[in-house]
């Protein structure tokens, strides 16, 4: 076996210097009736790697992959570029194959890169800081609900209805298990959040910018119903459309959180991504998971970057902990920290202007093709369309012509089952949207 | 001494921050052109934003960057990375081939489900292959992490006894005091008050303190076997038993499932359910840090409460099932750590029925030739063979020497070799925790030995040293109490300084 390097003399010297006869006897404590006899557990066989590259080649290729349609689908992921320098950096074996920099003298590399991956998801977002990274979006966010329950010491959260739905209902699952009522306020009328009554007495009101419809809420109203409430006012925000908008660390939000996947991360069904979680520093001694501080020698003056604030953390804290969180989503992160880089300042803007100018484009093209938009709210690169057919059937028969249409929403919101939901990225061209325009026509017909 | 890393990492420029290698007009990347008509971004999107305070590099400088920061960060590949409880075994190349594959790496979660069949194929493919591995009925993947697993774990616990109307009374998880800090971490995640149990002098579960503890308030034990001293539990099955007598379930800890691999299955030793570190134990790679990756284990008690989606065969077809009245609901936005998930099948798949205990047999021999060989410098904490890690004591350093775990591990970076893990578990005096894992060579480990028993020589002979260490790095000792005091956790551009 490749992976393991053993060979008959390695394993007898081994075993002559510890001073046993056989590998077997190492495992004398466990009990005779809990062993299994190697080679006999009910596993498909081995393959050598030629083979194993062949076998995964041809399952990989049952798939329906972004490389042979037109995607128009977005719903929190986007198909975005990312540039080739990505995966050349996070292939490095120095980084991907290292772990959590628990000998900061020895992981300088990485926690540089994070010390930058916090200070650009704080600016993006417009806040005081952030920390090294969550799982994902949807984590991340109810991780900051219930920061928020435990600074406001309440045991309710309020999530506008044009959250995600998966993101609410992980929310859903973790509010459960710790006992804290979640309640949604409305926004399937207007396609923003526009009632806050339910809020009352709630440790924090959620909302996504832009919404989960591609709607641009009203983050100053957002902030005055919090306010008026006593609540905390957390952000889901989609750091690329905030290289344009106003961040929402501008409208005075206590947390900001969303998903860095269109930022540099391959879509992989869905997994791994990055959270994203910025905050006041106000709060950093509340905030979950890891932080890198830049400090000096203990014995000289040269800078260096060390995890900080670890008394928050599990490993020290136990059950007194902020969160259970041990890893963050380090490669990831990284991932986005060259995106954020290459791109830069410039280039952010540009690809956030693209997708604004392909979505106008967009929505002029599929609703003089017999689509209508079902809000007139402000959107950045997403909206909804309502069809005058079923929209799955639609998305289907467009599926076969080699277009992703979107998401229709019948099986997430109630009345909006003439719905579907279109993201317009900057990798669209003016070509794509005419084709999907054009299909789109022919199949209301 | 390994020259060639302490070469590199020496003569290595002093990194500068990205942001002050940034100059007006430059950028990283060649951005898509769009060919749409311009549009009035304030008359579309309202408020627009004023600043954007991000690096302009070019592409080159870049990447000089992050080539020269790898330079001054340790890796599986850059050398031996024998951190205790992580691990830290070789990640084979042919699994980044298969999960950059566009047909698993460019789909998106919620493209239709009938255009993602090999997807389901390999879920539960990694889904079965876990299940003969570990013995238990059922596997999800969709927690993200080991803490997220353990977390899940509990949910179910919770949800199960929620359906028996014994919610209320059960508020209590029972945690030995070696376990892993996620362990009290997700139990109190999950609304549970944690009652510690203690280990006895042979390495053991208290089996007397575990039965004072029990009663009819305990909703789970979360126990670690082997346990996190590196020692196989050899009462798994009269705990259970216990457990199980009052009513409440088991729950196994698996960052040590690494001892196990082929040889023992945590199923057949009385656990209710387990989680899994694919991250650790089936090669995924560590990152940096994440992303982890954590399946998990149930017997069929707990099926009902699953979450959702639950991937499963019906007939000739695979399904990602929603329809689950009693399921604790989702705990992850999509289906997990789906890349990981194609690393590990891969990974599954080259070892195979044949070989797949070779990695619980050469992971327990390696560790319990660096205990042999080192049990004269340093004594093994407990008198007993080791499983796939072992837990020493630099104790007599501390007390005759000045010398701390610490300084003997901070001292093993100027030799090349990235340190145990120090301090954990915590019943452990100067602890070090050692786990080679099967993927090093006998040379590996008598370079690392020989290294630390030379360590120990100085550690009497010239403690400062040790005190001092390390010295090959980019910087020496950091101050971690200077930067808890002085928090700076982000670079400011100079007009907005903070």
């Amino acid at each position: 076996m490749p992976y393991i390097p053993h060979t008959d003399t390695d394993r007898r010297e081994m075993l002559a210097t510890i001073g046993v006869e056989t590998i077997d006897e190492l495992f004398r404590e466990i009990p005779e009736n809990l062993r299994v006899a190697p080679g006999t557990l009910d596993l498909p066989p081995a393959l050598d790697e030629p083979r194993l590259l062949a076998h995964l080649w041809e399952i990989s290729k049952k798939n329906v992959n972004l490389a042979d349609v037109t995607c128009f689908l977005g719903a929190g992921i986007y198909d975005r570029y990312i540039p080739a320098s990505v995966g050349a950096v996070i292939s490095r074996g120095e980084f991907l194959t290292a772990y959590t920099p628990y000998q900061p003298e020895a992981s300088q590399g990485y926690l540089q890169a994070i010390y930058e991956f916090q200070t650009m998801t704080a600016e993006l977002y417009g806040m005081d800081l952030a920390n090294a990274s969550m799982y994902d979006g949807a984590t991340s966010m109810a991780e900051a609900a219930i920061m928020s329950t435990g600074i406001k010491k309440r045991h309710k959260v309020a999530v506008s209805q044009a959250v995600h739905p998966h993101y609410r209902q992980v929310l859903d699952t973790y509010c459960w298990s710790m006992g804290i009522e979640v309640v949604v306020l409305p926004a399937v009328d207007a396609g923003v959040t526009n009632d806050y009554s339910l809020a009352a007495d709630s440790a924090c009101v959620i909302v996504q910018y832009p919404n989960f419809f591609g709607s641009i809420e009203d983050l100053a109203t957002a902030r005055a119903e919090a306010d008026a409430k006593g609540a905390m006012f957390i952000v889901v925000a989609d750091p690329v459309a905030c290289a344009l908008l106003k961040p929402p660390g501008e409208f005075g939000a206590d947390i900001v959180v969303g998903e860095g996947q269109p930022m540099g991360v391959a879509m992989g069904l869905g997994g791994p991504m990055v959270g994203l979680f910025a905050c006041k520093k106000e709060f950093i001694r509340q905030i979950p998971g890891r932080i890198v501080g830049r400090t000096k020698e203990a014995h000289g003056d040269k800078p260096g970057y060390v995890m900080t604030l670890r008394t928050r953390e599990q490993d020290i804290r136990r059950e007194k902990a902020t969160s259970n969180i041990c890893t963050n989503e380090a490669l990831m992160a990284l991932a986005s920290t060259v995106y954020m880089i290459a791109l830069g300042k410039n280039g952010m803007r540009k690809v956030a202007t693209s997708s604004v100018q392909n979505t106008q484009y967009a929505i002029q093209q599929l609703t003089t093709a017999g689509a209508k938009l079902r809000f007139s709210t402000r959107v950045f690169d997403e909206f909804v369309l309502e069809l005058p057919k079923d929209p799955v059937a639609v998305r289907d028969a467009l599926l076969r012509k080699g277009i992703l249409a979107g998401l229709p929403l019948g099986g997430y919101y109630t009345g909006m089952e003439n719905c579907l939901l279109v993201a317009v990225t900057e990798l669209r061209t003016r070509n794509e949207i005419d084709g999907f325009a054009s299909a789109l026509k022919a199949v209301l017909a | 001494m390994s020259k060639a890393y302490e070469f590199r990492t020496k003569r290595m420029p002093e990194p500068r921050l990205i942001f002050d290698q940034s100059n007006h007009g430059r950028i990283g990347c060649n951005v898509p052109v769009s060919d749409t008509p311009e549009v009035d971004l304030g008359a579309v999107l309202g408020e627009l934003r004023q600043e954007l305070h991000l690096p302009e590099v070019g592409e080159l400088e870049m990447l000089r960057h992050f080539t020269n920061l790898s330079h001054i960060n340790y890796g599986i590949e850059t050398g031996f990375y024998p951190l205790g409880s992580c691990t830290m075994k070789y990640n084979p190349k042919i699994n980044e081939k298969t999960a950059g594959l566009p047909g698993f790496a460019s789909l998106h979660p919620m493209q239709p489900v009938e255009t993602i069949p090999g997807a389901l194929e390999i879920l539960v493919g990694v889904q079965e292959m876990l299940i003969a591995i570990t013995g238990f009925d059922e596997i999800t993947l969709q927690p993200l992490a080991g803490a997220h697993g353990e977390m899940t774990c509990l949910m179910l616990i919770k949800a199960y006894f929620e359906a028996m109307g014994e919610n209320e009374q059960r508020h209590t998880v029972l945690v030995p005091d070696s376990a892993h800090g996620t362990n009290p971490a997700s139990a109190a995640r999950c609304g549970y008050d944690v009652k510690p149990i203690p280990t006895n002098a042979e390495g053991n579960t208290d089996l007397e303190a575990l039965a004072a503890a029990l009663d009819g308030s305990v909703a789970a034990l979360m126990l670690t076997n082997p346990s996190t001293l590196g020692l196989f539990e050899p009462n798994i099955e009269k705990i259970c038993e216990m457990v199980h007598a009052v009513g409440a379930q088991v729950f196994c800890d698996g960052a040590n499932m690494n001892a196990m691999v082929g040889t023992t299955r945590p199923g057949d030793h009385g656990f209710d359910c387990m989680h899994l570190n694919l991250h650790k134990t089936f090669s995924t790679p560590h990152g940096g840090g994440g992303p982890g990756c954590g399946a998990i284990g149930l017997k069929s008690h707990l099926e009902p409460y699953l979450p959702v989606p639950v991937i499963r065969r019906s007939e000739a077809k695979i399904l990602a099932d929603y329809e689950r009245p009693l399921s604790i609901g989702r705990v992850s936005a999509f289906y997990g750590q789906f890349l990981m998930e194609v690393r590990a099948y891969t990974y599954l798949r080259a070892y195979g029925k044949e070989k797949m205990a070779d990695i619980s047999r050469h992971a327990v021999l390696n560790a319990n030739y660096v205990r042999a060989r080192l049990k004269e410098v340093l004594p093994p904490a407990h008198d007993r063979p080791c499983m796939h890690e072992c837990i020493l004591t630099a104790e007599k350093y501390k007390k005759e020497n000045g010398v701390r775990a610490l300084d003997i591990s901070k001292r093993l970076i100027d030799y090349g070799f990235h340190p145990p893990t120090n301090y954990f578990p915590l019943i452990v005096p100067e602890c070090l925790m050692i786990e080679p894992t099967e993927t090093e060579t006998k040379e590996t480990l008598d370079e690392f030995c020989d290294a630390m028993i030379e360590i120990c020589r100085e550690a009497v002979e010239t403690p400062d040293l040790l005190h001092d260490a390390p010295s090959s790095q980019i910087v020496g000792r950091l101050d971690e109490t200077a930067a808890v005091k002085n928090l700076d956790v982000r670079w400011w551009p100079p007009q907005a300084e903070r």
